[in-house]
Parts: structure tokens; C-alpha cells; sequence
């Protein structure tokens, strides 16, 4: 294999179930650490310190853990999506099982950030749902999501799934520009981006750095769960081979 | 079919194009009913809903964009499974895939045909449903030219779903689940588009945000049909 001097090793080695087994195995107790820390600090800082909005008061609370999951349910769904690609492309295996693990984490995801924005919805707007583009695009997502996963549990053959179910995500991408611009091209009650690269936060420093700690934990937190799920569904699609077996006998 | 056997030399894309478009047409004029059904099925779910909601005409006028949209819509769905059931059935999509002719170009043309025996004569009959629901005359061409160009985009979405479920047995559920949410914003300018022409509104916005789909379709969708039914028909 020619190895690149700019891509390290073990990039190369992550495409192979075996190694990812093990560097997934070493990096695991990191991000569990740091998932855990980042999301202890910033709940008791959000909840805790952050000053309160002047006009909404103490319910923006909830801004904590419905800005990450939203974030987290798009960046979740374009991994999918591009895992699928490289599966689809280069006929990787570890990139199948990784979308394959994205799809259900990713609509828990999706529910956690649609049923947050309707519990802010209700004290804020006056209602628990409204119809405009940035709840309805979300809402998609999720659909979409349902739907990629009613396709792998309808097809047996794995490679087949595989295959399809990433032809589906690659599709619904188109969904994930409209999500993000939906606040920008039409008038709606949601308010507009949180984050922003290029621009100031349009919120004072002392509640945006706790927000900030929130979707740092919560991406730690979906790695977690990531590799958790990648590692049992490598397990269970390797389970012929001969170094799962050496694993289990050994345990 | 038999140009499709032939040397990629001696038979041009337009040719391809117009033989697969003949031969699918003919195929669905053989068979009436599959023609027919989701005519019916059209005109039976707009029934429904004076009866089932309210028989009132100031209240039918205001739903009426919804449900004429959402009765093609559902038309549509019924008859997705059927773009490439038969011929994979009896092995024509297997020859289609082993022929030297670009897939995606055969896969467009049926979508065209699909399109041709369900999408255009839904939208031409519309104007029939409008009256039944008592919307305003002003504004049935809306209704007729945002099903016309909206029906094309549904064929052409709802085929990637038919191309992914065309190996299953039971595809009839799932073909829903994978393609209605693609097919959310279509309904929302279509219907939007009608509302807008009851309203007395421009329409043409609405046009050209359907007409921009149709577009992004015609050039991406057969992309990813003809992956799909690859996928499907060789495992």
C-alpha cells in the first residue's frame, strides 16, 4: 500500500475492521471522559450561571440542549451521508457499518432536538408546533432518517442495504442546505443561526461560551455512542472471522 | 426493445430515449386499467373529503388546493411501484443493465412515460376536482400548470424509491416511507402556487421554485435511479 506522507497510518488502518476495532477501542475512553466532563461543566454552567434572558427569563434554559442536538442532527446526518459515499465509492466496509450506526443515533437526535423546541416553543411562541420551514425542514430530516433505517431493516442482504440505504441519504442531503438557510429565506417565529464562523455571537459572551461547552459535549457524546454502536455491529458482521473468534474466546 | 441490443454506435440517445418512451407508453395503453386506476383513486380521495370534513363551499374553496395536491400526490405514490415491477419480473431490467446503453438515459424515459399515464392526465383532469370543491375559476390554470410541472418532479423522485424497493417482495409500504419526505416541499409550492392563484397573488414565484426542482431532477435524479436499480436488479 502506498502511504501518503501527509495521511497518517492509521487513517489508512481505520478502513479495516480489525484495526478499527482497536483504535476505536483506545480513542473510546477518551471521548467518554471528555463527553462526560464537557457536558457536566457546561449543564451546571448553563443551568447554574448563565445569566438569565431579559425577556424570556430562565426558560432559555433549554437553548442548551436544544441548539446542540439540532446541530448535532444535521452534522449527524452529513456523516451519514458521506460515509455512505465513501461506501458507495470505494466499497469500504467500516464506512457501511458507520452509516449504518448513524442512522438510529441520529433520529434520537432529531426527536431530542423537535421535542426541546416544542417545550421552548410553548412558553415562548404560545405553542407547542408551528408550521414554518425551519420546523418542518427538521422534521424531514427526521422522516428521512426513518426512512433510511425502514430500508435497512427491509433488505437481508447487507451490501445490498448498504448500497441502497446510501443512495437514500445521499438524496435527502438536498434537505440539509434548506434546514440551514430556512430562517434566512422565509419569515419565521424561529430565530436565526446561532453559530456563525464569521460573525460576532449575537448573544453576550457569558451565555454563549456555556452553549459552546454544550455542543462540544454533546459531538464527545455522539462519538461515544458512535463507536459504541460501530464496534458491536463490526463484531457482529466480522463474527466469522478468525480474530473475532480469538476475542470472545479470549474474553 | 431491440434497439437496445444493438451496437452504442449505430443507435443515437435520442433514438434510445424515444424507442424506451414507445415501448413504455405502449405497455401501459395495453393494459387499460392500470391507466384507469389512478384516475379513479383521484377522483374518490377528493370525495372524501366533503364528506368526511364538511360539505360547506366557503370551507371546501379554502381547502381545495391541499387536497387536490395531496389526492395527486398520493395518485402518484400508488403508481410508482409500477415504473419497474414488470420489467424486472421478467428480466428486461437485467438486459437493460447488461446492454452497452447508458442506463440513466433508459431510466429517464420511462420516468417520462410513467409521468406521460399518470402525472399529465391527473393534472388535465384537475380542473374536474376544482369545480367538485368549489374553487374559483381564476384559479384553475394555477392548479393545472403546478400539478403539470410538479406531477414531473413526484415521477422522478418517487422513481429513485421505486428503483430501491423494485427487488423486494413487499415494497408497497416502504417505497411510501422512502419517498414521501422528498416529496413534502414539492406539495408545499404546488399547493402553495394554487393558494396564491385563489388569492388573486402572482404565481409566478411559485413556478419558478417548482420549475427549479424540475430542473435539479431532470439532471440529478437519473443519476441516482439508475444506481438504484443497479443496486436492486445485481445485488
Amino acid at each position: 500500500m502506498a502511504v501518503s506522507k501527509w495521511i497518517p497510518r492509521w487513517f489508512y488502518q481505520l478502513a479495516s475492521p480489525r484495526w478499527c476495532y482497536d483504535i476505536t477501542g483506545k480513542l473510546l475512553p477518551v471521548f467518554l471522559v471528555a463527553a462526560a466532563l464537557l457536558l457536566l461543566v457546561g449543564l451546571v454552567w448553563a443551568l447554574a450561571f448563565a445569566p438569565p434572558d431579559y425577556q424570556q427569563g430562565n426558560s432559555f434554559r433549554i437553548m442548551y440542549i436544544h441548539v446542540p442536538s439540532a446541530i448535532l442532527a444535521q452534522s449527524c446526518y452529513m456523516l451519514m451521508a458521506v460515509a455512505g459515499a465513501v461506501g458507495l465509492i470505494w466499497k469500504i466496509k467500516v464506512a457501511d457499518m458507520v452509516a449504518f450506526a448513524c442512522a438510529p443515533i441520529g433520529a434520537s437526535i432529531a426527536v431530542m432536538a423537535l421535542a426541546t423546541g416544542a417545550i421552548w416553543g410553548k412558553p415562548t411562541w404560545g405553542s407547542w408546533w408551528v408550521w414554518d420551514a425551519r420546523l418542518t425542514s427538521m422534521l424531514i430530516l427526521l422522516f428521512l432518517y426513518l426512512g433510511v433505517m425502514a430500508l435497512y431493516a427491509a433488505m437481508d442482504n447487507e451490501t445490498m442495504a448498504a448500497k441502497a440505504a446510501s443512495v437514500l441519504s445521499l438524496v435527502g442531503l438536498v434537505n440539509i442546505p434548506i434546514i440551514k438557510y430556512s430562517v434566512e429565506w422565509w419569515n419565521t417565529l424561529h430565530q436565526p443561526a446561532t453559530f456563525s464562523l464569521t460573525e460576532k455571537p449575537s448573544m453576550p459572551i457569558e451565555m454563549w461560551l456555556p452553549l459552546l461547552v454544550m455542543v462540544l459535549g454533546f459531538y464527545c457524546f455522539f462519538a461515544v455512542s458512535l463507536m459504541l454502536r460501530l464496534r458491536n455491529e463490526i463484531i457482529r458482521r466480522e463474527r466469522r472471522s478468525g480474530w473475532v473468534r480469538e476475542l470472545i474466546t479470549s474474553r | 426493445m431491440a434497439e437496445l441490443c444493438t451496437n452504442p454506435s449505430e443507435i443515437s440517445l435520442g433514438k434510445l430515449f424515444s424507442a424506451v418512451l414507445k415501448r413504455d407508453l405502449l405497455l401501459s395503453f395495453r393494459r387499460k386499467s392500470d391507466l384507469v386506476n389512478p384516475l379513479i383513486f383521484f377522483l374518490m380521495v377528493a370525495t372524501l373529503f366533503p364528506l368526511g370534513v364538511s360539505p360547506e363551499p366557503d370551507f371546501l374553496a379554502d381547502v381545495a388546493p391541499g387536497v387536490v395536491w395531496v389526492a395527486a400526490l398520493l395518485a402518484t405514490l400508488l403508481s410508482l411501484d409500477g415504473i419497474f415491477r414488470s420489467d424486472y419480473d421478467d428480466g428486461t431490467l437485467e438486459q437493460v443493465i447488461l446492454s452497452p446503453q447508458p442506463l440513466m438515459v433508459v431510466c429517464l424515459a420511462k420516468v417520462i412515460a410513467h409521468w406521460m399515464t399518470t402525472g399529465l392526465p391527473l393534472a388535465l383532469m384537475s380542473p374536474l376536482l376544482g369545480v367538485m370543491l368549489f374553487l374559483p375559476a381564476s384559479a384553475m390554470f394555477g392548479l393545472v400548470t403546478s400539478l403539470l410541472i410538479g406531477t414531473l418532479v413526484l415521477s422522478l423522485v418517487g422513481a429513485i424509491g421505486a428503483g430501491l424497493t423494485v427487488g423486494l417482495k413487499r415494497g408497497g409500504v416502504l417505497i411510501s416511507l422512502l419517498v414521501l419526505p422528498l416529496y413534502i416541499p414539492v406539495l408545499i409550492f404546488g399547493s402553495g402556487a394554487v393558494q396564491a392563484a385563489v388569492a388573486g397573488l402572482p404565481l409566478t414565484g411559485y413556478l419558478a421554485l417548482l420549475g427549479a426542482m424540475l430542473a435539479l431532477g431532470m439532471v440529478l435524479a437519473p443519476l441516482a435511479i439508475s444506481a438504484a436499480v443497479r443496486i436492486s436488479v445485481s445485488g
